[in-house]
């Protein structure tokens, strides 16, 4: 089926626009081989040294959490800082933390592939890699929450001693199936996306004799040998995938919110939850993109492939989903005032000058005022400082959910029943750990796996265009 | 010339070059052949007469049986097998149901999806003839080949290579089936 030419407007031939150049996505006019050989590269050379260090150093953190799991498993879940009234307190705040940051990725493998932004292809790899390990460090929290985690397998609808199912009107339980479905098919774009790159790995290997990692990525591969109407039939998957990843994500968040917004409390009950969280998700998961991308650039020198459109298009979208965060901020306010609730007006006020006052201005702060600095081309063209703005952006969504919970949980509709959450050092190593958890299956990933998709990549190149300069008709 | 076994291998060096070829062996005629190609050309199916994939119809239905199960087995828990009295609320609503469906869609429209794409391409493919080809390494790099296979009721020897030449394949090999 050919494609049809779109209709020319007559007009268009008197008034003759001009014709604006679109920002390369691979700079210096860069050969198919070229980034083969980059990316290729990465995964071929020997270990570099800084990568020896950076995985010893995220092991050791990532100690702390299975430290900290193994003495509250073993102990009880008293050693963390749960206290009536708050018993939602830090493991819910860290579970929400990164199954948001998880949420950039699809977003930039689904949502921008199906608006046809073709800037996606070099970070999207890298960037599904985070959603997944980012969906593992949310899972621990709920999971080990439960308390008797030898019963976690009760949140699934499995035939039990007692003969009881799940309670199905829960968001809760909705909350066991969207993230595990979240993770199972992130997990399932990702390989399908890479099942190309993987094929180029595995002849590569296998040219330069290495029998062993040939048939390892031969293994995975399947058999992919780029024929044209194998293509056809994956380009095809792979826009569906696209298109029902993209209600998934909107989805996964939106009942993440519902955890807090079909409940009663003041601060959470309210409709603004799913499209404020949505939009704080994708705000903390660019920033985290953010995070690791840059470094990443400056350590392999890909420079022509992150270019600085890239990192102009990350940083507004992070300066656009900060905007909708900042937005909701203020008219929470202002259905807390408009409501005329006491509870709901109290609770806000309560977030702003109560005894969690710091932690609200550190968030205030983080999301609402440190994203507009994104406004300035100077500093989207500042790669260290877009770095660091990044980090406030990662530290002020953490907080946003610390709010959310405690404060909204200490002090809710009787004053005798107030009370002051502190966590104990057992929520922080386990929170912490989680950090290294994170960074040794992401450091695993960029030694072993292609970081950027090599085939999409080719794609956008414009020798990639059967048509560029052909003359074809 | 001996009959090859398996077909005919010709290189291109650019997408222009692979897309006109495939545009030349479509209309000759052929219907066994294929391009392999480093990523996906854009327009190339269509060059190809290739029909446009039938992986949404698979996908379609893993997602009917995905919603049909998610909200069968809520039906079957929570308002047949064990009812659950919450709030006096009805046993059982679609609408409750609707959130775990909805995920359960979506992850047998993902499952179908790729278990569908991989039938289709045949994949796990433990073998294929071009294998045998030394320079087919480069079709996942940055090299382009056309290949015409011995099966095709229109394949000649002479004709086809012939053929092959005239579109501008070069290095035009026979592979061993």
């Amino acid at each position: 089926m050919a494609h049809a030419e779109p209709a020319v407007p007559a007009i268009l031939a008197d008034v003759k626009p001009a014709v604006l150049p679109r920002p390369a996505l691979v700079e210096n006019h860069r050969s198919f081989a070229w980034i083969t050989e980059k990316i290729c590269g990465i995964v071929e050379g020997k270990t570099p040294v800084w990568w020896w260090w950076c995985f010893a150093v995220a092991c050791f953190i990532a100690c702390f959490t299975v430290a900290g799991i193994s003495y509250a498993v073993a102990v009880g879940i008293g050693v963390w800082g749960h206290r009536t009234p708050v018993n939602w307190g830090w493991p819910i705040v860290n579970f929400v933390f990164w199954i948001g940051i998880g949420h950039a990725g699809t977003l930039i493998s689904a949502i921008l592939c199906l608006l046809r932004q073709k800037w996606r292809t070099s970070i999207n790899r890298a960037a599904e890699a985070m959603t997944i390990f980012a969906v593992v460090c949310a899972g621990i929290f709920p999971v080990f929450h439960v308390g008797r985690v030898w019963y976690a397998w009760f949140l699934f609808p499995l035939p039990n001693s007692n003969y009881i199912w799940p309670q199905f009107r829960s968001p809760l339980e909705w909350d066991v199936f969207a993230v595990s479905t979240y993770g199972t098919v992130s997990v399932l774009f990702w390989y399908v996306g890479m099942i190309p790159d993987l094929a180029t790995l595995r002849d590569r290997f296998a040219s330069v004799g290495k029998k062993f990692r040939a048939r390892l990525y031969g293994f995975f591969a399947m058999g992919w040998r780029g024929s044209a109407r194998g293509w056809s039939n994956y380009e095809m998957a792979y826009l569906i995938l696209a298109g029902i990843a993209t209600p998934l994500v909107l989805s996964v968040h939106t009942i993440v919110s519902f955890d807090f917004a079909v409940s009663l409390i003041p601060g959470w009950h309210t409709t603004i939850f799913p499209p404020y969280f949505v939009a704080g998700a994708i705000f903390s998961g660019f920033g985290m993109v953010l995070t690791l991308m840059l470094p990443l650039r400056a350590i392999y020198k890909l420079e022509d492939l992150i270019t600085q459109y890239h990192i102009d298009c990350m940083c507004k979208i992070t300066l656009a989903t900060g905007s909708m965060v900042g937005y909701a901020y203020a008219m929470e306010f202002f259905i807390a005032w408009y409501s005329a609730n006491p509870y709901e007006g109290f609770t806000f006020i309560n977030r702003a000058f109560g005894p969690y006052a710091w932690a609200y201005w550190i968030m205030i702060s983080c999301n609402v005022i440190t994203p507009q600095l994104f406004w300035f081309k100077s500093v989207r063209r500042n790669t260290t400082l877009v770095w660091v703005l990044s980090l406030f952006v990662n530290l002020g969504m953490w907080f946003e959910r610390f709010v959310i919970i405690c404060t909204s949980l200490t002090r809710d509709f009787l004053p005798s029943s107030w009370g002051y959450f502190s966590p104990t050092v057992v929520d922080i190593f386990t929170f912490f750990g989680t950090f290294g958890v994170f960074s040794v299956l992401f450091l695993l990933f960029i030694r072993f796996l292609p970081v950027m998709a090599i085939a999409e990549l080719k794609a956008v190149t414009p020798q990639a265009d059967p048509h560029a300069g052909a003359g074809h008709s | 010339m001996p009959e090859p076994k398996y077909g005919l291998i010709a290189t291109f060096a650019t997408t222009a070059e692979i897309y006109h070829a495939a545009e030349a062996v479509r209309d000759a005629g052929y219907r066994n052949w294929d391009c392999i190609t480093p990523m996906p050309v854009h327009g190339l199916d269509g060059a190809m007469g290739v029909r446009r994939s039938i992986v949404p119809r698979i996908s379609l239905a893993g997602g009917i049986t995905g919603f049909c199960t998610g909200m069968s087995m809520i039906f079957y828990m929570n308002g047949f097998d064990y009812r659950l009295t919450v709030g006096g609320k009805p046993f059982f609503s679609p609408l409750y149901a609707f959130p775990v469906s909805y995920e359960l869609t979506i992850l047998f429209t993902a499952f179908a999806t790729i278990g569908g794409m991989f039938f289709l391409n045949g994949l796990t493919k433990l073998y294929h003839p071009v294998l045998k080809y030394e320079n087919i390494r480069r079709g996942m790099d940055d090299l382009f080949f056309l290949v015409i296979e011995a099966s095709d009721p229109r394949f000649h020897a002479i004709n086809t290579r012939a053929l092959l030449e005239e579109i501008g394949g070069r290095d035009i090999t026979e592979l061993e089936a």
